[in-house]
């Protein structure tokens, strides 16, 4: 689940930054332009593929365990592996502010675990 | 950042962790699911809540690609995860799970680390000297039109 959403997160982020600020082009171009140019994204399916997988597996963890538990196990890899891939593939600046957001909210998480 | 924005961002917060706590109550009265049973999985969509919870987090959905599309993903994500604190509050409050104290240190720490980068920009713009417009090779009537983030 970690994979598929850290690989969906990268390939989504990547294809709504190459279609642009959305408020903005629902305001020149109208919505369904948007949700056009959105869909007929090539990134944005293959995100929507590895979402899917995350999603499933999500549902198979849920009926094993209580969602304070599945979830935040789950979500605290995937912050760690998210940053990792977005200063890879994304080239964001992660800089020392957002490394510590990350480092608080993956620890706080896993605490949400106990 | 405008008010706006803040508000897809709470919105981003509240739909995914309602939607997944509505998942959570339906899956609850599905059962364990098993890798050799998958046509229980079609069986859950016929469930309220897993509706309700789908139907949510479809508006998660929206809200977290409109973010994307002015934020960064190392921003969206952690000024997000609030999320967390109130799938905490569900769990305790309405599915009357246990809420302990590691928990609730957690929830402290993940309120300090939204605090910490939705204090700081939403959007590291590229360098100079990398590609100006490399959202052109795609959809080019409608790339450049960054918010003011």
């Amino acid at each position: 689940m970690v994979i598929a959403s850290v690989t969906g997160d990268v390939l989504l982020s990547k294809a709504m930054k190459q279609v642009g600020d959305v408020g903005n082009l629902w305001e020149n171009h109208g919505i369904f332009r948007v949700i056009r140019s959105v869909l007929r994204h090539p990134l944005f399916s293959l995100g929507i593929a590895a979402m899917a997988i995350a999603f499933f597996a999500l549902l198979f963890g849920l009926s094993w365990g209580d969602v304070s538990l599945i979830a935040p196990a789950s979500a605290s890899l995937t912050f760690v592996g998210n940053m990792i891939a977005a200063k890879l593939f994304l080239h964001e600046r992660v800089d020392r502010r957002r490394c510590i957001a990350v480092a608080f909210v993956a620890c706080g998480v896993v605490l949400l675990a106990f | 950042m405008t008010f706006r924005k803040y508000l897809v961002l709470v919105g981003v917060a509240v739909f995914g962790s309602v939607g997944d706590s509505l998942l959570s109550r339906g899956m609850k009265d599905i059962g364990t699911i098993s890798l050799s049973h998958l046509q229980s999985l079609v069986v859950a969509l016929a469930n309220w809540w897993v509706l309700g919870g789908i139907v949510l987090l479809i508006g998660f959905f929206a809200a977290y690609m409109t973010a994307l599309s002015w934020a960064d993903l190392t921003y969206v994500l952690p000024a997000t995860s609030i999320g967390y604190v109130i799938i905490a509050l569900i769990a305790k409050f309405v599915l009357h799970e246990q809420v302990t104290t590691a928990r609730w240190i957690g929830i402290l720490l993940i309120t300090s680390g939204v605090g910490f980068v939705a204090g700081g920009p939403a959007f590291t713009p590229l360098p100079e000297h990398s590609s100006p417009q490399p959202q052109q090779e795609h959809e080019p009537e409608l790339a450049s039109t960054r918010g003011d983030s």
